[in-house]
């Protein structure tokens, strides 16, 4: 007899228990993705951290992938569900390239097709744990969008993920103006990404930067941001507020 | 064609290595009333012969809008036709919604092709009995295919299937390489004289046939007969003045200046007749 049997309530939509297949919690996590537009296409940055909860446990995964010619992904959530997407474009661009035919999916198709994917996936209460970037520029057209994992999709010219849209969006809203240079994009992605590195516990200080434009994907090699942890204010925190920690 | 031992069966071949099936069903696409298409790099217009059963019906419907890119005319059982263009829209449909992108015609047509191939060889179906003229826009441009019954597709600048088509083949195929470059409204015009052509000697009405077009920046639509009237006014009447062979250019300014030009030809003709001297 199993006296430890949970039982679901009566009107609960989410199937037989035996059914332990669907992903309930994420285990190994990437945090925030930021992107925005600039002069000649998309830029995007992503630290190369895996989270085991609140372990840092791997500092090596690349979480910004190219997908295709005219697009780059970029993922924030379960690392595992991320590697499941890129398969699913995988196939998606081995269909479309074997057509042969002078047609090739774009940064729109491809960002349509997977809010169609995470959508689908949530209505059956077994979602892919990820926020997608998905940016791109292909005839001329730059391209920059997201979907979570609730199928929750939209373009804009700067997105983020995770704690990015807290952290990293209000510098965008404020700093982000039409045609930036390559030069001031990057500067603009690092002062986003430092904000991060210094308030996001998951964050880590090893993180690539990713371009893409009409000619192609470049990810930059891995590299850290300079920080700066002399504050006065935080030199002897306890000094104002004694026995604090 | 005549009736042999190997026809009964589209799987059955024949020594000769034909199926004769196939060949049947293409012959029921001759059989149909006619249908053209030509394009250039911009447009492409479809045309067809609606002829009614008998005064008292109406015509059937041949040409289909398949999306807002693509329109199919058809020739030949027209019941296939529509059934074909249904899947057609569906197709498109279904793309559009994943990909919330139009699906390029190409595919489309090669989806089609092999939907028209798997009745070739399956002994319980029989091949479609309609020709599809499938005009669309993709990302290289604009295309007109040809669907046949047997499963394949070809790419044309003009073409016309149905009954009576060689007419209008004959005459596409004096004109066809100046297409390409061809306005809009030329492209109509070179469309209606194509459909003239397959009429042998009747008169072009607008009741009788059925055009549309598609081109960049203009989504598929069919002109209303009020339209299609005018243009065959316009070029029919410089037809008398100018000759059967009318150049594109010359119908298009004829058709804005005719009222000047026929005051012209009526001045010109009294200036002619010179007062007698003696």
């Amino acid at each position: 007899m199993n006296f430890m049997a949970s039982k679901q309530p009566e009107n609960c939509l989410l199937g037989p228990e035996s059914d332990s297949q669907r992903t309930l919690y994420p285990y190994v996590t990437g945090t925030s993705v930021v992107a925005l537009k600039y002069k000649d296409g998309i830029l995007m940055a992503a630290d190369l951290g895996g989270s085991y909860g609140s372990t840092l446990r791997y500092k090596n995964v690349e979480r910004m992938k190219p997908i295709g010619k005219h697009s780059l992904l970029g993922a924030s959530g379960e690392i595992s569900d991320f590697q499941e997407i890129l398969r699913y474009l995988d196939d998606l661009i081995l269909y479309d390239n074997m057509w042969d035919d002078g047609n090739s999916l774009g940064p729109k198709e491809v960002h349509n097709y997977l809010t169609r994917v995470m959508y689908n996936r949530r209505n059956k209460f077994n979602p892919l744990w990820n926020s997608l970037v998905l940016g791109g520029v292909k005839k001329g057209e730059k391209y920059l969008g997201t979907v979570s994992m609730i199928g929750v999709n939209f373009e804009d010219n700067h997105v983020a993920t995770g704690f990015g849209n807290h952290l990293a969006r209000p510098i965008l809203r404020q700093d982000w103006h039409e045609n930036l240079s390559f030069e001031d994009g990057v500067k603009l992605l690092e002062k986003c990404m430092r904000v991060l590195l210094y308030r996001d516990r998951s964050a880590i200080n090893k993180l690539q930067i990713a371009k893409i434009t009409e000619e192609g994907v470049t990810i930059s090699q891995p590299y850290s941001l300079k920080t700066y942890w002399e504050f006065s204010a935080f030199a002897n925190p306890a000094q104002g507020a004694v026995g604090t920690w | 064609m005549f009736r042999n031992q190997y026809d009964t069966d589209v799987t059955t071949w024949s020594p000769a290595g034909r199926l004769f099936q196939v060949e049947y069903a293409m012959e029921a696409v001759k059989q149909g009333s006619a249908a053209i298409g030509l394009r250039s790099k911009t447009h492409i217009v479809l045309g067809c012969v609606n002829k009614a059963n008998s005064e008292l019906s109406s015509h059937q419907k041949k040409i289909f809008k398949v999306d807002d890119h693509i329109g199919v005319a058809i020739a030949g059982l027209t019941a296939d036709g529509r059934v074909l263009s249904r899947y057609m829209r569906n197709e498109c449909i279904n793309y559009s919604f994943t990909y919330e992108s139009p699906l390029p015609v190409g595919r489309l047509v090669v989806q089609l092709a092999d939907k028209a191939q798997v009745c070739t060889q399956r002994s319980w179906k029989r091949p479609y009995g309609v020709g599809l003229l499938v005009a669309g826009l993709d990302e290289s441009g604009a295309h007109l295919y040809y669907n046949c019954p047997s499963g394949n597709y070809f790419e044309y600048q003009a073409f016309a299937i149905g009954s009576r088509s060689q007419a209008a083949k004959t005459y596409l195929e004096r004109r066809f390489k100046n297409f390409s470059d061809s306005s809009r409204d030329n492209l109509v015009k070179d469309a209606l004289m194509a459909i003239r052509e397959t009429l042998q000697g009747e008169t072009l009405k607008s009741s009788i046939c059925t055009v549309a077009v598609v081109g960049v920046g203009e989504p598929f639509h069919i002109l209303d007969q009020e339209t299609v009237q005018q243009m065959i006014d316009a070029f029919e009447i410089v037809g008398e003045q100018e000759g059967p062979a009318a150049e594109p250019d010359a119908a298009a300014a004829a058709a804005a200046g005719q009222e000047a030009a026929a005051a012209d030809q009526g001045g010109s003709t009294e200036e002619g007749v010179a007062p007698m001297d003696i």
